[in-house]
């Protein structure tokens, strides 16, 4: 057995300092050995983050107190240590990197200045050294043209690039132990197939722990050596990777693992000849950045897109974040105005109309968002939110209301739902509010843009069902607009996959994600993670041996 | 960058012809005479003649114009109906005591209030925080006069460490100019203080929220460095734009500080103007006041790119 780097010990962390304050977490054990990458898996609110800022020490003071248990770093306490001492071992022996790379790093300071701030910080090195020491760390990280990347701002870098420099920054001097917390989560797939490969590589050259924070399944199966199912500030199970996908022990970690989509293409339903609702050609949408002398900039975020979808059936837009698979959305919702090609819905044109003459057919389509903590008003009630679209088209407003419970039943919401304010509601209880918003004006087409990616897969998985169950029972076509392509087999009928504004691919899901024909294709189901593992049904896929789990 | 200077110098070109315009039919469109507004209620025809041809009231409002313009471009701003003295020379004469006011009082309110609020986002919600924002209120509420007059009787009246009153130009040495400068300086810095730190504040405790914030501390690096280097400078833009508005207010708003403290500054020279009607000197006033607005904007508007690369015009 190699050596412990870091040793948690029934650590139990408080809201406040009371004695009967909220216990965060709640008797949290774990181990994470040299060279050995220890996954913490969990749901949003179970506490994986706030465990791994505790180590760190960097836990808001004040608000989260741990009272009791231990963590060791190689043997030393560190929930006793003096601030003085906690500075002198972060970086050194401990290192973390967080999820968005964008708001990680300081935007107004250059990135070779900011590892520069580590060396600074903890060596006496002088200035030449510490340039040569940063430039081979960001080449050792896979960073392309490092003397011009050293003098660069954060913004001037794309996603991947930051989280490899907030990488180097964290493993420049070597430590013991690495929290990595949800490093990838916010980077496209193909991304983040290189991050995870990096993370491994160095962590296999340097013999580092890592404590790694994922609340995807699919990551886990890619990078683990051991997991830690953690919820409501416990863990639930901790077992060898294998044993944990194979043979979950605990009924939570069985529920986790059968909510993860499979990424084998559900069985698809016979071909439609119901009308088609939904019809583009040669769509596209030219963004001119005007600029006062000089020339002006044209950026096409979107072009030559034409899709067709009919009633009761469901089309997906999959891509990377950048691809224009919002924008093609947004121009047929006509949030934005496409600047080329047409959108004829159920029959009529609409991309030209203008606002006064749109205002008719805005009721047959109508769009749910990602963010369903951002995407209803705060300050008015739900019943207010959702009867709000009828009202507008002239539905007296008693009945707009009636008509607003019975669309929470509908959506699995009870009836006293109407009073409340979103506050009062989880994430997916959001999501199912605005999904009845949506339906309220009784549209032919639901756009839902990424409508269930910000949420934990077992709420996802409810939301998935209600889709399906929305659709065979009001015969909605859906436009689903998705990053995930595990979400897209489970749900789509056809789906269109995109890059750089344009259609790469498009045809049957069960065909386009299982044998694609576009090299961009195979490579965003290749990177898609944990490719190889059927969660649900706790059993690689065809059978292989464990891919991920080497 | 420097494209970006030309280009925004030339846009000022336009804001200020406007104010210049204005300026003009300020006093062409008067109702009445302005050869008569001008004069006074005693004034003899001669007078009224002498005023009509040296504005060239006579001619075409165009010609006018075009005319005026063309004297401002020289520098000739005009002579001062009351005193008789070019318009010009006055503002010179007066500007300086206004200038070093001014400078002054910014650069203590930024001393002072910087750091204050920097500390109050770091210590946010303790005893210390709540008292540098008390301290604001009242930097805020009390009137600069009164301000000024406890400050004159503390300091010069009754320990007489300090001159009453006046003022003394920098060129007959510095100690004379420095010890009339520090009583107006206090008194008008209460308010900006006030200002400044309760903006530090509020701009750093949106900062000491963010990531990266939490990515400095990851690093291991000390409190003053997280605070300084990180928090500050992402800090500053909404903090610099206040300190620049207040020190254009500060030019064009002494007019109490110069009474209180008898300062011959511009403030009493545009009180004087308009109580006495002397036009030309009103005018000049404007456009001078107008002018620092414009010059200081630009000004901010440089600095924000120093501070944020990702602003780029």
């Amino acid at each position: 057995m190699s050596d412990i780097v870091l040793d948690i010990d029934n650590l139990v962390v408080t809201l406040g300092k009371e004695a009967d304050s909220d216990r965060v977490i709640d008797g949290v054990s774990l181990q994470v050995r040299e060279g050995e990458t220890l996954c913490l898996v969990g749901e949003s609110g179970s506490g994986k983050s706030v465990t791994s800022l505790t180590v760190m020490g960097l836990q808001q003071k004040g608000a989260l107190v741990p009272v009791s248990g231990s963590a060791r770093l190689v043997g030393e306490e560190l929930l006793t240590a003096s601030d003085k001492r906690l500075r002198q071992l972060r970086a050194t022996r401990m290192a973390m990197i967080f999820q968005e790379p964008m708001t990680a790093l300081n935007p107004v300071v250059p990135v070779g200045r900011q590892i520069d701030e580590v060396l600074r910080a903890h060596t006496n090195l002088d200035a030449g050294t510490r340039q040569q020491r940063i430039l081979a760390m960001m080449e050792h990280v896979r960073l392309p043209d490092v003397t011009r990347i050293f003098k660069s701002y954060p913004h001037q870098l794309s996603g991947g690039q930051r989280q490899r420099i907030m990488i180097a920054m964290a493993l420049v001097l070597e430590p013991k132990l690495l929290i990595a917390d949800e490093p990838t989560t916010a980077l496209d797939v193909t991304t983040q197939k290189q991050i995870l490969a990096l993370i491994r590589d160095l962590q296999r050259d340097h013999g580092t722990a890592v404590l790694f924070i994922t609340h995807d399944m699919g990551v886990v199966a890619e990078i683990a050596d051991r997991v830690a199912v953690m919820r409501y500030g416990r863990i639930v199970e901790t077992g060898p990777l294998d044993d944990v996908l194979r043979a979950p022990t605990m009924e939570y970690t069985r529920n986790l693992l059968s909510s993860v989509p499979s990424l084998v293409p559900r069985a698809p339903r016979p071909e439609s000849t119901e009308p088609i609702v939904l019809e583009t050609s040669a769509l596209g949408k030219v963004y001119r950045e005007r600029s006062f002398v000089g020339k002006a900039r044209e950026v096409a975020a979107a072009k030559d897109v034409t899709l067709t979808l009919r009633k009761g059936r469901t089309l997906g837009i999959v891509g990377e974040s950048g691809s224009g698979k919002s924008t093609v959305a947004r121009c047929i919702v006509r949030l934005i105005d496409p600047t080329t090609g047409s959108v004829r819905l159920v029959g009529r044109e609409i991309s030209g109309l203008s606002r006064t003459a749109l205002q008719p057919h805005r009721k047959r389509i109508q769009i749910v968002f990602q963010d369903p903590y951002r995407s209803l008003n705060p300050r008015v009630t739900v019943g207010e939110s959702i009867a709000e679209g009828p009202i507008n088209y002239g539905v007296p407003r008693n009945e707009a209301l009636k008509r607003a419970g019975e669309l929470l039943e509908l959506v699995d919401l009870p009836a006293d739902a109407i009073s409340r304010y979103p506050h009062q509601f989880s994430g997916g209880q959001r999501q199912r509010i605005a999904i009845a918003r949506a339906l309220a004006l009784d549209p032919d087409v639901l756009v839902a843009d990424e409508a269930v990616s910000a949420l934990d897969v077992s709420v996802q998985a409810q939301v998935l069902d209600l889709f399906d169950e929305i659709q065979a029972r009001l015969g909605i076509a859906l436009l689903f607009i998705t990053h995930d392509l595990r979400v897209a087999a489970q749900i789509c009928d056809d789906v269109v996959v995109m890059q750089h504004g344009r259609v790469v691919e498009q045809g049957p899901a069960a065909a386009v994600l299982t044998d694609p024909q576009q090299a961009y294709t195979k490579q965003l189901l290749d990177a898609a993670p944990g490719r190889h593992w059927d969660f649900a049904n706790f059993r690689p896929v065809d059978s292989s041996p464990g891919v991920g789990a080497v | 960058m420097l494209g970006y200077l030309i280009r925004r110098i030339l846009a000022a070109i336009p804001v200020m012809g406007v104010v210049a315009l204005f300026v003009f039919l300020l006093l062409r469109l008067t109702p009445g005479d302005p050869a008569a507004i001008i004069a006074g209620d005693n004034a003899t025809p001669e007078q009224l003649m002498r005023i009509r041809i040296s504005l060239g009231l006579n001619e075409p409002l165009y010609v006018q114009f075009i005319t005026w313009i063309g004297q401002l471009l020289r520098g000739d701003l005009g002579v001062s109906l009351i005193s008789g003295v070019p318009v010009l020379r006055m503002i010179g004469q007066r500007i300086e005591p206004t200038i070093a006011v001014a400078l002054s009082t910014i650069v203590v309110s930024i001393l002072v209030a910087v750091p204050l609020g920097v500390i109050a986002a770091w210590k946010r919600g303790t005893w210390i925080d709540r008292g540098v924002m008390g301290l604001s209120v009242i930097g805020f509420s009390v009137p600069v006069f009164v301000i000024g007059y406890v400050l004159i009787q503390v300091f010069a009246i009754d320990l007489r460490w300090l001159p009453v009153q006046g003022f003394r130009s920098l060129s007959r040495g510095l100690v004379p100019f420095a010890e009339r400068l520090v009583l107006p300086t206090l008194a008008l810095s209460f308010i900006y203080v006030a200002l400044i730190a309760r903006m530090t504040r509020a701009a750093m405790l949106d900062v000491l929220d963010e990531d990266y914030v939490r990515t400095a501390r990851a690093k291991g690096i000390g409190e003053t460095g997280v605070l300084l280097r990180h928090a500050l400078r992402n800090a500053a833009v909404p903090v610099i734009t206040v300190i620049g508005t207040g020190f254009a207010l500060l030019i064009s708003g002494v007019v109490v500080t110069e009474s209180v403290f008898n300062l011959p500054g511009i403030g009493r020279l545009t009180v004087d103007a308009v109580l006495a009607r002397d036009y030309p000197v009103i005018q000049a006033m404007i456009l001078l006041t107008s002018g620092i607005y414009v010059a200081i904007n630009l000004l901010i508007d440089l600095a924000y790119t120093l501070l944020d690369p990702r602003i780029r015009y």
